[in-house]
């Protein structure tokens, strides 16, 4: 080496980059399957009881596509029967209960939740294909909390509203989605009880076991019968929930377009109304943000769950004088995610949900290539049988592209770029959809400025995905209305007097 | 002829601070309790409400953006505006219902104190709905309202001045924009009424106002697509069902008020921070906590 002979010079060193890829072995560590029972049925009034026509579904492992076991298909029937169970114990017992003893059961609820947690982040997992690491860690500890947290609302009501008493409703129709089973029953369950409803809930048709478990549960915490009635089953047990003259309040999670429908349906009736939908979330990521953890945010914010979140990070916003070295650490992270079966502890990326939902994101994938964004994806093994979807990303994408529009709801991401903070807002509130956003900056008033102006429920500054019974969750715009979670996670539940 | 002929009003619409005749060139006949013809009102379409739902939006940033402070002091100025001019609404309401000078003033002076209420809650709802929330991880997190947006509001037909501002206010005093159907049997003092939201302060756009047949103009209202909310105070079932339809095709927020009715508009019960929240969309932010 020459020593002080030459001009000191700026060099431009490229950081060292770790490879991973099939570079490094590992040992699997999957967990033990859970033994389940070969037929599930409904629980109406307290009681495990077959649907009435007698028909059944399979339920399936989207990780293997074998049957785990056949459950009771609730039509119109049964929902009446469960409806009129609810209606009888709210009007008998729930709405009568001292609110501490009501909040008892609850608390009561919680606890058995994490003493069961194990077996039931395995079946959530086995039902659904989310990774092991995510149910054990995310999902199962937030429905035990979420149970907490509003079993000590039940009975302190009378705080929660300035100047106002709060009175419940009555008979509460809920129906959920696929991608967090058994923490959207949490969310919609803990509330009504706290507040003295009774419930009639719908789990989604891929994954209906976690929220029986649960209702077995109920069943062992010796809740009232009736007080809270789990029909399983397809659209039509939703339809008959929607429709029901008994039923008082509405509240659904799932797509924009059945959210409308159900706006729609119960038009004219006084049915209360809760939504909450689709999402389209714009990640912002400015230059000044600190790069390695946008790059762990903008990962946590899609592959989270397969992308199988509403309020995934699905477009990312990157200011131009990064996107090569943002894009170069998404592709060498991206590298490193692990896919595969969804009970190994070490996986990242489970399996699709179902054969339709792949069937959804392979058809917006496609329309991203042919639109002519550039898709980069992971080369990973993939099991033979099973739904699975390698992660994803698309550059050169264009705001009118199907990719930077639709909600792919899968491990797909679509990279837009931005020069001015004012771009970033425009093109982030340039959507119809108003879930979630998130915004990378270590410029403290820079974040205040963003986040004010995002049209997003909910804003997640330097950070992405997290979630907490204390945090209220909800959209604007198309994604819905109503706050679920914290203390306005209550006003959808109660009638103000 | 010593006796002079008085001058009559035109009344137009509002929309964008500026009085425009409706585009359709259609006009309704408003005549007094005694049958007198009183004023061609502006008959108002579907352009008309689209109109004015352009001037809403475009309004909205601004006005959303405003301190609360500035909010509360315009709310008050059109207080002022209206104290000033209380006998002008009077003898109007007067004229056209044929209510009694003590009715017609009861009405205009709960008006002129609704607005002084909702004055004074521009700098206070927001501490009344937000929260700091305890999360179990190392985060800032809290939540608190921002206005939803573009709110089409229909008005009850009775109590034209007091029904309004009692569904006007709590709406702008959060930083929405409001496209108003005003009361179809007496749309002369809604429009009236413009004139003194336009000496007072609000920036054009903020309100809207739109006269006419409510079965014409509430369906192009509650279908618009860059209306995020309809909110309406009135018992008609049939139209309260059609907009709650119309409303999921873009997932508005629907708020209908069948009470207060009659005098009960007058009293304190028709006036709550409960008006402001429907219209409110509560936002979660969060922040790691760490150095």
């Amino acid at each position: 080496m020459k020593k002080n002979s030459e001009a000191p010079h700026l060099e431009i060193v490229e950081s060292r980059r770790l490879l991973f890829g099939d570079l490094w072995d590992y040992a699997p560590s999957p967990e033990k399957p859970v033994n389940l029972k070969k037929h599930y049925d409904l629980f109406i009034d307290g009681k495990f009881v077959p649907a009435k026509s007698g028909k059944t579904f399979s339920t399936i492992n989207p990780a293997t596509e074998e049957s785990l076991a056949e459950v009771a298909l609730a039509d119109e029937a049964d929902v009446d029967r469960a409806v009129k169970a609810a209606r009888k114990a709210y009007q008998n017992v729930w709405s009568k209960m001292k609110p501490a003893e009501r909040a008892k059961y609850i608390y009561r609820i919680a606890r058995m939740i994490q003493e069961k947690a194990r077996e039931l982040c395995i079946i959530e997992t086995m039902n659904g294909g989310k990774p092991i690491r995510e149910s054990r860690d995310i999902d199962l500890p937030l429905v035990a909390a979420h149970f907490f947290f509003y079993a000590g609302w039940a009975d302190k009501l009378d705080y929660a509203f300035a100047g106002r008493k709060a009175r419940s409703i009555g008979v509460a129709g809920q129906i959920i989605p696929w991608n967090f089973p058994l923490l959207m029953a949490a969310w919609k369950i803990a509330p009504a009880l706290a507040t003295g409803n009774a419930v009639v809930l719908k789990p989604a048709e891929t994954t209906p076991l976690t929220a029986l478990h649960l209702a077995e549960i109920i069943q062992e915490a010796d809740l009232p019968p009736g007080v809270v009635n789990i029909v399983t089953g397809d659209g039509g047990a939703g339809a008959a929930i929607v429709n029901h003259k008994d039923v008082d309040k509405i509240a659904f999670t799932g797509s924009t377009e059945v959210g409308k429908m159900i706006q729609k349906a119960i038009a004219g009736t006084k049915k209360k109304l809760t939504l909450e939908l689709g999402g389209k979330a714009a990640n912002i990521i400015f230059e000044d943000a600190p790069i390695d953890q946008a790059v762990e945010g903008i990962i946590n914010g899609i592959y989270f769950n397969q992308g199988h979140v509403c309020c995934a990070g699905s477009r990312l916003l990157v200011q131009e004088g990064i996107v090569d070295v943002v894009t170069r650490k998404l592709w060498d992270r991206l590298r490193t995610l692990r896919v595969g079966n969804p009970l190994d502890k070490n996986t990242d990326i489970g399996a699709i949900n179902s054969k339709m939902q792949l069937e959804k994101i392979c058809s917006l994938v496609e329309s991203g290539v042919d639109e002519g964004a550039r898709m980069h994806q992971i080369t990973c093994d993939l099991p033979e049988r099973g739904f699975w979807f390698r992660p994803t990303f698309f550059t050169e994408v264009a705001q009118s592209h199907r990719i930077a529009q639709e909600e792919i709801f899968g491990p797909v991401l679509s990279m837009l770029t931005f020069r001015t903070p004012e771009e970033a807002i425009e093109r982030a509130n340039n959507t119809p959809y108003g879930l979630s956003a998130g915004v990378w900056t270590d410029k403290g008033s820079k974040i205040f400025k963003i986040a004010s102006k995002l049209r997003a429920g909910v804003v997640w500054a330097n950070t992405y995905n997290q979630f907490d019974p204390a945090s209220p969750f909800g959209g604007y715009k198309e994604s819905g209305f109503g706050r679920e979670g914290g203390l306005h996670g209550l006003m959808p539940y109660v009638e103000l007097i | 002829m010593t006796e002079r002929l008085a001058i009559l009003k035109t009344y137009k619409l509002y929309i964008g601070g500026k009085f425009p005749r409706t585009e359709s060139n259609r006009y309704y006949q408003v005549t007094s309790a005694k049958g007198k013809l009183l004023a061609n009102a502006s008959r108002g379409s579907r352009k008309d409400i689209r109109d004015a739902v352009v001037a809403a939006r475009k309004a909205f940033s601004d006005w959303s953006g405003r301190s609360a402070f500035n909010r509360g002091q315009i709310l008050y100025r059109a207080a002022e505006m209206l104290e000033s001019h209380a006998q002008t609404f009077i003898d109007e309401i007067m004229a056209i219902t044929g209510k009694t000078k003590k009715q017609a003033g009861d009405e205009v002076t709960a008006s002129i104190d609704r607005l002084v209420w909702y004055a004074g809650w521009a700098d206070k709802y927001m501490q009344l709905f937000s929260t700091v929330n305890p999360v179990a991880t190392k985060y800032w997190n809290f939540t608190y309202p921002e206005p939803t947006g573009v709110v089409g509001i229909i008005c009850p037909d009775e109590m034209p001045l007091l029904g309004m501002v009692s569904k006007v206010a709590p709406a702008v005093v959060s930083g929405n924009t409001c496209v108003v159907i005003a009361s179809e049997t007496n749309p002369l003092t809604p429009i009236t009424f413009s004139e003194v939201i336009a000496t007072s302060d609000f920036p054009g756009g903020v309100i809207n106002i739109i006269t006419g047949f409510k079965s014409e103009l509430c369906g192009p209202l509650a279908t618009h697509m860059d209306v995020n909310a309809i909110d309406y105070s009135g018992q008609d079932e049939k139209t309260i069902s059609s907009l709650q339809e119309a409303a999921a095709t873009n997932v508005k927020r629907v708020v209908i008020r069948r009470t207060p009715h009659g005098n009960d508009w007058l009293g304190d019960t028709s006036q709550s921070p409960y008006w402001i929240e429907p219209l409110v969309e509560m936002k979660t932010a969060w922040h790691p906590v760490g150095s």
